[in-house]
């Protein structure tokens, strides 16, 4: 089966594994409280308390000190203490007495290899592991926390084999041409292409420039690049919350950056205040933080929200004034279905001269085109200087050449894609339509979203406390029990308990009577008397 | 009266950003602009600048076309409707299995069985580039220095250090000795780095060298692998010159030494290997991490989110790369087609009066100017590089950029181009050195 979404690496498949696995610890003084407190006990009787606890530490210590002493060679390396807690399964004696440790890696490395803790994650493996298929595997978890648009794969499928002919190298056997070393940035037949979709997808309200795009491999590192052009390290961007999970992975990771989160609220139908913004910058900076941007997402995601021209014009004064710079995640830009209007930044920016330095788009394929194996994303920018050094850092990056020619000839057929960009939107429509009314039937209510391939659902009638305890314990039956995974807010950053995050697209019509049996019965088992 | 004019702040950039490291400005790649504005084409234009400063492998291009009008099934999704949508929706950071299994086993052909590798330990990655910063986020980090024999690859100063703010320590080789690695020189770079106070992290070696074209001995792997140890510390072997050796068993992989210790204190090793110089498959971006560590290899996974191959290339290269009789051919005839192009161009420079380096691997030959130089400076050695950019039309890679501690070495491509494009460029070299020997080139003198 194949599988979408991050997996736990299986370590049964390792061999000759004498390696303990990395967690956190126990420190070895909690250990040694272990020690004292029997000795302290056996020696009470004699000489009382403090002899009794004052010798027994004093050996210890003294031995602690005797095997560290011998443990590390005179020279160079001292184990950090990074390095320690890697090192230990449990801070027993006899790992005092190794000789050496493992060689040293870096302290970013405890945080990312362990084991995902974070719902997100692990309904995302559940889901993955076990599969919900209405032939093959009826009983399986249907997997509602994947952002993965499976409505129109079809269309596509069907341009492949027609103009195609099936081949994956984009039509002919010839590799001529897309071998070499191509620019890092994209092949300039792609850049073209790809303004020009970019401009179908928000409404042709915008011509977007192929010199201002810089091709990467996928959304995900666009993100990055972004940050790392913009921020250093312990340098902070302000994102409006509920945001996407991942964003906690892919902007802090590697690039030291921090995330302070700007909390929208339901009586807003969690849109972004502008106050409650300019107090987060404020509190930012009592705190010596330095704030370098604003990261929004346009659709937005968890809640699938537009924004309006209004709130983005006070966004773009706020950056001015703040003398910061925005990025607008548009990834869904192709994936609204209400009847609001999109509007890009790129249209405000379009209407304003001055200040486009400060404004970065990012787009991508995975969402709108159902793509997101193919790795293809990109960074817009008005601003020169970040433009050539995006155009650097995408060799680290790049999206593979195959793939930029197959998309190419997909994009460049304009036909296709307007038809294509209008049934989807149908198609988003018919199933959020079908969900939420099935919700609404359960006592379930949404905010009214017009974008994105999810919606944002109320289930905190459902829980208790009402608090994130209460809400996790929903989303551990509805996991484990109703086999259903949804995102939980906590997992978002949602300040409002009892919110949840449901992607409607992986299901067909004929999924839905059977999803919304089994929240029903979660549903019903939450309301009966405890 | 003054109209004081206000400028508005700017909106800064991060020092990243700002900084140099990205090493654009290095005369490395100034030959490559003046490549790019003055390109040769046999027709179009006969007189314009030769590319021998690109590691890129052409000679077996026909090879793969071969394969793919021969296999097209490999080439296509099918008519199961299944096989495209899946692929499609496929970003799961563990890489299709079975693209990982092919990679696997196309690294054990290129060793010639010598080595076994477990497709569980293979994360794949856009190319070696993004592997080797990969590797360096994650065994250092801001500050500590990582220890690299010189000469190197010029792009390590960019891809180890830029993003990641890790130091490159040299560990000077010497010509004496063939540029070989010695115990001295790793204990030198290592106490060097420990005075400025850095933390050394590890020592990644280049196994065929780049730019030496040369592999690594035996016995000198042995000595790498026990100072690491001794020092605990991690070993990075960039082995993507591996299928590029012109006699197979001329090579030996840390993986072989390794396996014969048993996989003692292997959780320090980290292979990095990629398709785009043994398969010629640069524009793919196929690359990969192969660590023996099960904490690496976790982290390096989940890392790989930022540079993932297309599922779309993994989906084709895996029936190419499991296709045994295929890819032992092409290892074969790959290997054969560099030695000689290797042969006529060391004949061709050994005619023209200039030696190089006794070489048995990769995509370029390792040249000795220094006789020629006016002074073993640096200086002199871009003199000449200039002069034969500008005179002779030739953009070759002068050893400072490769950090080489003695002047005058410069490194020469020799499989990018066709055959004929090749006796055009040694010919070119020739006249030049007849010119010079009868006083007839002034900027030498």
């Amino acid at each position: 089966m194949t599988q979408t979404g991050p997996r736990r690496l299986r370590n049964s498949a390792l061999d000759d594994d004498s390696q303990p696995q990395p967690q956190p610890q126990p420190s070895s003084s909690t250990t040694g409280m272990r020690l004292i407190v029997p000795l302290q006990g056996i020696v009470q009787g004699r000489g009382g308390l403090i002899l009794g606890s004052v010798i027994p530490c004093a050996m210890f210590y003294f031995l602690q000190f005797y095997l560290k002493r011998r443990r590390s060679p005179p020279a160079s390396n001292p184990p950090s203490p990074g390095n320690l807690t890697d090192l230990s399964r449990s801070a027993s004696r006899s790992n005092l007495l190794l000789p050496r440790g493992r060689p040293h890696v870096s302290s970013r490395v405890s945080s990312i290899a362990k084991a995902n803790d974070s719902p997100y994650y692990i309904g995302l493996d559940k889901a993955t592991s076990d599969p919900y298929d209405r032939l093959c595997n009826p009983g399986g978890v249907v997997q509602l926390g994947l952002a993965e648009n499976r409505l129109t794969l079809d269309l596509i499928e069907n341009w492949i084999t027609n103009n195609l002919n099936e081949s994956i190298l984009g039509g002919g056997l010839s590799v001529s041409g897309i071998v070499t070393y191509q620019p890092h940035d994209g092949m300039p037949e792609l850049k073209l292409a790809m303004a020009g979709l970019m401009s179908q997808v928000v409404g042709k309200t915008v011509t977007f420039n192929p010199s201002q795009i810089v091709l990467t491999s996928g959304a995900t590192p666009a993100i990055e690049i972004l940050c790392f052009a913009l921020a250093d390290q312990g340098n902070t961007f302000l994102i409006p919350a509920p945001y996407y999970p991942g964003f906690d992975r892919d902007m802090k990771w590697r690039t030291g950056v921090e995330l302070i989160p700007v909390h929208c609220r339901s009586s807003d139908n969690f849109t972004l205040s502008i106050p409650v913004l300019e107090q987060a910058f404020n509190q930012a900076r009592k705190r010596g933080q330095k704030v370098k941007g604003i990261l929004l997402s346009n659709p937005s995601n968890p809640v699938g929200n537009l924004m309006t021209r209004e709130t983005l014009l006070s966004l773009l004064d706020f950056a001015r004034e703040k003398n910061i710079h925005i990025i607008s995640d548009e990834i869904f830009s192709g994936s609204t279905f209400g009847d609001e209007e999109f509007v890009s930044m790129a249209e405000i920016i379009d209407s304003e001269d001055a200040d486009k330095d400060r404004v970065h788009i990012v787009y991508g394929l995975s969402k709108d085109l159902s793509l997101p194996g193919f790795r293809v994303g990109v960074i817009y920018s008005y601003n020169e200087n970040v433009l050539t050094v995006a155009r650097k850092m995408t060799r680290f990056s790049s999206v593979s050449a195959p793939t930029q020619r197959l998309v190419t000839s997909m994009l460049s057929d304009t036909t296709f894609i307007k038809s294509y960009t209008e049934r989807n939107r149908e198609r988003l429509r018919t199933m959020y339509d079908l969900f939420v009314d099935g919700l609404k039937e359960l006592g379930i209510g949404c905010t009214k979203s017009s974008g994105g391939l999810y919606c944002w659902c109320d289930m905190s009638g459902l829980i208790r406390p009402y608090n994130e305890k209460g809400e996790l314990d929903l989303w551990d039956k509805l996991l484990n029990v109703g086999k259903i995974n949804i995102t939980p807010g906590s997992s978002c950053h949602c300040i409002e308990p009892g919110w949840f995050r449901c992607c409607f697209t992986t299901l067909d019509e004929n999924d839905i009577p059977v999803v919304m049996e089994r929240i029903r019965l979660v549903v019903e088992a939450c309301k009966s008397p405890a | 009266m003054a109209i004081d004019i206000v400028q508005k702040p700017s909106v800064g950039l991060s020092k990243i950003a700002l900084s140099q490291t990205h090493g654009e400005n290095s005369p490395y790649f100034a030959g490559w602009k003046a490549y790019d504005e003055n390109p040769y084409h046999e027709k179009h234009n006969p007189s314009g600048v030769i590319q021998m400063g690109l590691a890129e492998n052409q000679v077996s291009f026909d090879l793969l076309e071969e394969f793919l009008e021969n296999n097209q099934e490999a080439t296509s999704w099918g008519k199961n409707v299944s096989g495209f949508k899946e692929n499609a929706l496929f970003q799961d950071y563990h890489g299709l299995l079975a693209f990982r299994k092919a990679m696997a086993s196309f690294m054990e052909q290129v060793r010639g069985g010598k080595a076994k590798f477990n497709p569980e330990r293979v994360v794949l990655t856009a190319g070696a580039t993004a592997a080797n910063e990969l590797l360096t986020f994650i065994l250092a980090n801001p500050g500590d220095a990582l220890l690299v024999p010189t000469p190197y690859y010029p792009g390590f100063d960019r891809d180890l250090r830029w993003r990641t703010g890790v130091e490159i320590v040299p560990i000077h080789c010497e010509s004496s000795n063939n540029f070989q690695i010695t115990l001295e020189a790793l204990e030198s770079a290592y106490d060097h780095a420990r005075s400025k106070n850095m933390k050394v992290r590890g020592v990644l070696i280049t196994n065929p060298s780049n730019p030496l074209g040369a592999t690594i001995q035996r016995k000198v792997l042995e000595q790498i692998l026990d100072f690491v140890t001794r020092k605990n510390i991690h070993l990075i072997s960039d082995e993507i010159y591996s299928g590029s050796v012109f006699h197979s068993d001329e090579f030996v992989s840390i993986a072989e030494i390794l396996e014969s210790r048993n996989y003692k204190d292997s959780e320090r090793c980290h292979i990095v290997y990629s398709l785009s110089k043994d398969l010629g498959l640069p524009g793919f971006r196929v690359g990969t991490v192969y660590s023996y560590n099960d904490q690496v290899v976790t982290t390096a996974r989940r890392m790989s989110s930022f540079t993932l191959i297309s599922s779309q290339t993994q989906f084709l290269l895996a029936s190419m790369l499991s296709n045994k009789e295929f890819t032992e051919k092409y290892i074969k005839i790959n290997r054969e087609r560099l030695r000689k192009r290797y042969e006529t161009i060391v004949d061709g420079l050994k005619k023209a009066g200039i030696e190089c380096l006794k070489g048995n691997a990769g995509l370029f030959c390792w040249m000795n100017l220094s006789p020629y130089l006016k002074e073993a400076t640096r200086e002199s050695e871009l003199e000449i590089w200039k002069t034969i950019m500008e005179e002779v039309k030739l953009n070759i890679s002068p050893g400072s950029s490769c950090r080489c501690s003695e002047a005058g070495w410069f490194r020469v491509c020799f499989a990018n181009m066709s055959e004929e494009t090749l006796e055009v460029a040694l010919r070119r070299l020739h006249e030049f050195m007849d010119r010079r020997r009868n006083g007839q080139v002034l900027s030498m003198e």
